[in-house]
């Protein structure tokens, strides 16, 4: 009999709050809202700084020091891309997607992977190919971010690129597509379409081994 | 096998006869008044301004007939190890007539025993060893050097 009171009380009070009550939950689940959102929003963009990527040696030692040689780093005006610019998406659900797949780097990292550079120089063409086919797919975005077609001066150009780049939006082709290894090196690029050219390195084209 | 020893030594002790009179003759020059310096030479002279690397794209003119073909636009970042020719990606004779490259003269399937090879030499590979791009700079000395009639450029 109590017990059934019990239940039926509490229920009363829940199903016709006080309007004070109900003004508190709005309060705090506002303020929680905003703690956690915005909690959750600055540790992702933490992920995304350049500290945050270098922070593992596989990074640091492999790709970092490569892209410090490139234009990408260091340039005439000062304006730097950093890993996150070219490699997470900036818009909202893509950049989700990307996160989520990136956690299965981790299990990677506990692996040991690609814990040397030999081990990193082997997987190097799988992942360059890997991430070739995220940019063909979504037509170069971390490249257009900045470099955009619609705004590019070709006069200003060499005649080389202006008639390169006159012939890529014709043949509505991508960043990507050509310029591969802009801020790392190559891997070993044989069998990749349109590059494909002989090493002596690779016992083809006569008296090498 | 003793032979060998005694001219390797005489050969070294020669060497090192030379360096030191080269060595003594240098420290011996006037400081200054040297063809290439205006300065005193301990004095620090100021750094001269690095040089733009010329980047036209057009053909550059030879001055002899052997003279490896200059190459006339930028280079920085072009791969060229044992993955990847950056050059041969658009100069090879396969990829040439996409981007509208000079293709590698057939001098390159050549290899240094004379035989003719399918594709480019392993000795060839390495463009840089003779085609190098050029900075926009003056001549340090002035010289009489004239190409030949036939080059006419």
């Amino acid at each position: 009999m109590a017990k059934e009171f019990i239940i039926k009380r509490y229920w009363k009070i829940l199903s016709r709050p006080t309007s004070v009550g109900l003004g508190l939950i709005l309060v705090f689940g506002f303020a929680a809202g905003i703690i956690f959102w915005g909690g959750f929003n600055t540790s992702m963009e933490m992920t995304n700084q350049e500290e945050f990527c270098i922070g593992c040696h596989e990074m640091r030692d492999n790709v970092y020091e490569e892209y410090k040689t490139t234009i990408h780093y260091s340039n005439r005006s000062g304006v730097r891309a950093i890993c996150s610019d070219c490699h997470v998406p900036k818009e909202w659900g893509p950049k989700i997607v990307r996160k989520i797949q990136a956690s299965k780097e981790l299990y990677g990292k506990i692996a040991g992977t690609i814990d040397t550079r030999e081990k990193f120089l082997d997987h190097r063409l799988a992942m360059a190919t890997r991430e070739w086919a995220r940019m063909k797919a979504n037509d170069s975005q971390e490249c257009r971010n900045c470099h955009n077609f619609e705004f590019m001066d070709f006069s200003e150009q060499g005649g080389r690129a202006m008639n390169i780049h006159n012939q890529a939006i014709k043949d509505g082709n991508t960043c990507i597509d050509c310029h591969k290894g802009i801020a790392h090196e190559l891997p070993d690029m044989r069998n990749v379409e349109g590059w494909g050219s002989i090493s002596p390195a690779h016992g083809k084209g006569g008296d090498s081994q | 096998m003793s032979t060998q020893k005694r001219t390797v030594k005489y050969l070294a002790s020669t060497f090192a006869l030379c360096l030191s009179c080269v060595v003594s003759l240098t420290s011996a020059a006037p400081a200054g008044n040297t063809a290439i310096r205006n300065n005193d030479l301990n004095i620090e002279a100021p750094a001269v301004p690095l040089k733009k690397n010329i980047d036209e794209d057009g053909v550059m003119d030879r001055e002899f007939v052997q003279q490896p073909p200059l190459i006339p636009h930028d280079i920085r970042g072009y791969q060229v190890d044992k993955n990847v020719n950056k050059c041969l990606a658009c100069h090879s004779w396969k990829n040439a007539k996409k981007w509208g490259a000079t293709r590698i003269s057939v001098t390159h399937f050549y290899d240094r025993d004379g035989n003719q090879l399918a594709d480019v030499a392993p000795g060839r590979y390495f463009c840089l060893q003779c085609h190098v791009p050029q900075a926009d700079a003056k001549p340090l000395i002035d010289n009489q050097f004239k190409p030949v009639e036939s080059l006419d450029n």
